[in-house]
């Protein structure tokens, strides 16, 4: 535990990434080379982002622990913290707390298939999740990706996923609401909405699913996975709440007694069953 | 506990001895109600009743500076910029003099969230360590009160150092603890003697004022049970309007914001007390909102404190008792009532 869980380490921007047209990819290194070399973290714990003057906010740390050049921090505009990050350049100064929050359960999931299903700025925490299996590739059985936006041009990193449809150890299948006079020439991509893709596509329900994307895709993804068997323990999702502190103490991010910054934002399916109704 | 006296006159000597190397919080008459004020030569201080505002500013003041941070190049420039932060922890020293118990212990909820195993906040832990607290028991009781239902009494010494209890003439003052101790070994306490007795019939007389405790044990347990019951909570909160003097004045509501308040190229970083009773609270980016209305509002302040807090922390009930939120409602919404509903609803509903 840091001695002051509230203060930020300074870090700068190495690179900043352009993925659509409202979402950024930052990819950031600590100043102090000790931090940097000491930090560590687990696919799906998240960090906080400072632009001092404006505000902090949450976002997955989307690299993965096995790649530890950098970190990456994948950003939507949406308010007037995001609106600030991007702004930033290759050079500036960001604030960073992390690791913040719980990851997934990669010791549990170990020899067993595992199929993603991520929805727009969803992909960003399974990504972590997923470079880190491709990793230790021999630890996991099949993999399988679904990964859905609104357009081709909404898809976010396109450089993965050319690398990972070159690979033959996963599975990849791309679909969009609205397709371009491009789109659906190559049998991995699809036209319409996730849930329904992913049925079509029936993955073996032995395994772990692993979603996340905006509130109404997951729940009928997990209506989906339901129906295609899955059990709910072996279905994982990550929430998102507003958040201030990070570190459980603010209050506004709890669900009954959980809060998703410390005991989130990776929850079972089976763990969300259990928490009050108010997502 | 050894018990000392100390005359109505040395109390205020021994108050302006005490300000002389801490921050003495006291109350005092300001537009007219009693709340906390550094004391200062000219103030009265008001003890013979409970203050409006509670005693948490002196731990967990409205507005604190978390950091300050300073651009050593323009940000508006195209060069990158560096930035340098500096971590501001509190110093001062402080005393607060005449809370009552209920509000006193309303830090017992503070130091189970701020300072334990997993996390230590070195903002609130400070401030707390270097603050005292001399605490007044009380002598009258309002329809408001029910420190007793929560697992308090009109003298509890939690979380104080000294315990003063109103006897004829003065006070009689019990240490706490070896902080109190060492207060007490100021000049101004005689022997306690009979006014010793004198004092714990004081507090046996208020303790019966307040009558029999209605018991809230099975108050987590049920509330859950009414998570989902939306008529049940629209109901509750059907006269409340989201003002939030209800958190503000409570000495156990810790919820806080964060902003960023620049000057030119400095600024600093500030945590101000917020309100969960406000729609803005959880409001997130994407335009949803997981309370976005009051009933759901209400119901996460009201099961915070009466099932989260209890659940989490060893069946701590996180209200202190104090009536404030009561008192001060201009709804008249009442917490007791409303827990005490959620406790009967089940047996309403078995029994049609």
């Amino acid at each position: 535990m840091k001695a002051n869980p509230i203060l930020p380490d300074m870090a700068t921007v190495l690179e900043v990434v352009e993925e659509t047209s409202n979402i950024k990819t930052f990819r950031v290194r600590f100043d102090d080379e000790n931090v940097m070399k000491k930090f560590t973290f687990e696919p799906g714990q998240v960090g906080q982002l400072s632009v001092f003057g404006s505000g902090e906010s949450t976002f997955v740390i989307n690299s993965s622990p096995t790649r530890m050049d950098y970190l990456q921090f994948s950003v939507m505009l949406v308010g007037e913290v995001t609106s600030r990050i991007h702004q930033l350049k290759a050079g500036d100064s960001v604030g960073v707390r992390a690791p913040l929050g719980n990851a997934f359960p990669t010791e549990e999931m170990k020899g067993q298939d595992v199929t993603f299903i991520g929805g727009g700025i969803g992909m960003a925490p399974l990504r972590t999740l997923l470079v880190y299996m491709l990793d230790n590739r021999d630890d996991y059985g099949k993999i399988t990706l679904l990964y859905g936006a609104r357009s081709p041009q909404d898809l976010s990193y396109k450089y993965d996923i050319e690398e990972w449809l070159g690979r033959d150890d996963i599975d990849v299948v791309l679909t969009v609401d609205n397709p371009d006079e491009e789109w659906g020439k190559n049998p991995w991509e699809k036209t319409g909405l996730i849930p329904n893709v992913l049925k079509e596509i029936g993955p073996d329900n032995s395994g772990y699913a692993v979603t996340c994307g905006p509130p109404i895709m997951i729940k009928f993804t997990l209506m989906a996975l339901n129906e295609l068997g899955f059990k709910d323990d072996k279905i994982i999702t990550t929430l998102e709440k507003r958040m201030k502190c990070g570190v459980g103490l603010c209050g506004r991010c709890n669900i009954g007694d959980k809060y998703v910054c410390v005991d989130g934002p990776v929850f079972k399916y089976s763990e969300l069953q259990e928490l009050p109704n108010e997502l | 506990m050894a018990c000392k006296f100390i005359s109505n006159e040395d109390t205020t000597k021994w108050i302006e001895a005490l300000a002389k190397d801490h921050v003495v919080f006291v109350p005092v008459e300001d537009g007219g109600s009693v709340t906390f004020r550094p004391f200062a030569e000219g103030r009265k201080p008001v003890l013979d009743r409970m203050p409006v505002r509670s005693s948490k500013e002196a731990v967990f003041p409205q507005t604190e500076t978390l950091l300050t941070y300073k651009y050593d190049k323009d940000p508006e420039s195209q060069d990158g910029t560096s930035v340098r932060i500096k971590e501001t922890l509190p110093r001062e020293r402080a005393v607060v003099f005449g809370a009552r118990p209920c509000g006193t212990r309303g830090m017992s909820v503070f130091d189970r969230v701020f300072d334990n195993d997993r996390i230590r906040d070195p903002y609130y832990a400070t401030r707390r360590e270097n603050t005292l607290h001399v605490t007044i028991a009380c002598t009258k009781v309002e329809s408001t009160c029910f420190c007793h239902e929560v697992g308090s009494g009109p003298a509890d010494t939690d979380c104080s150092d000294v315990l003063l209890t109103p006897v004829q003439g003065g006070y009689t003052a019990e240490a706490v603890n070896d902080r109190g101790a060492k207060m007490l070994e100021a000049s101004f306490f005689a022997d306690g003697g009979d006014k010793c007795a004198e004092a714990e019939a004081v507090k046996k007389a208020t303790r019966e004022l307040l009558g029999e405790a209605h018991d809230f044990s099975d108050a987590p347990e049920k509330l859950l049970a009414a998570f989902d019951d939306a008529e049940f909570w629209e109901e509750q909160a059907a006269g409340c309007i989201s003002c939030g003097a209800c958190t503000y004045l409570c000495p156990t509501c810790y919820c806080f914001n964060i902003t960023d308040e620049p000057t030119g190229t400095t600024g600093k970083r500030v945590r101000s007390w917020d309100t969960c009773m406000s729609f803005q609270y959880t409001l997130e980016g994407s335009g949803h909102n997981p309370r976005s209305t009051k009933a759901n509002r209400l119901k996460n302040r009201v099961n915070h404190k009466f099932a989260y807090i209890p659940n989490t922390y060893d069946k701590h009930i996180g209200c202190c008792g104090c009536g404030r939120c009561i008192k001060s409602c201009p709804a008249s919404v009442d917490i007791r009532a409303i827990v005490k509903a959620a406790q009967t609803r089940g047996a309403e509903k078995e029994s049609k």
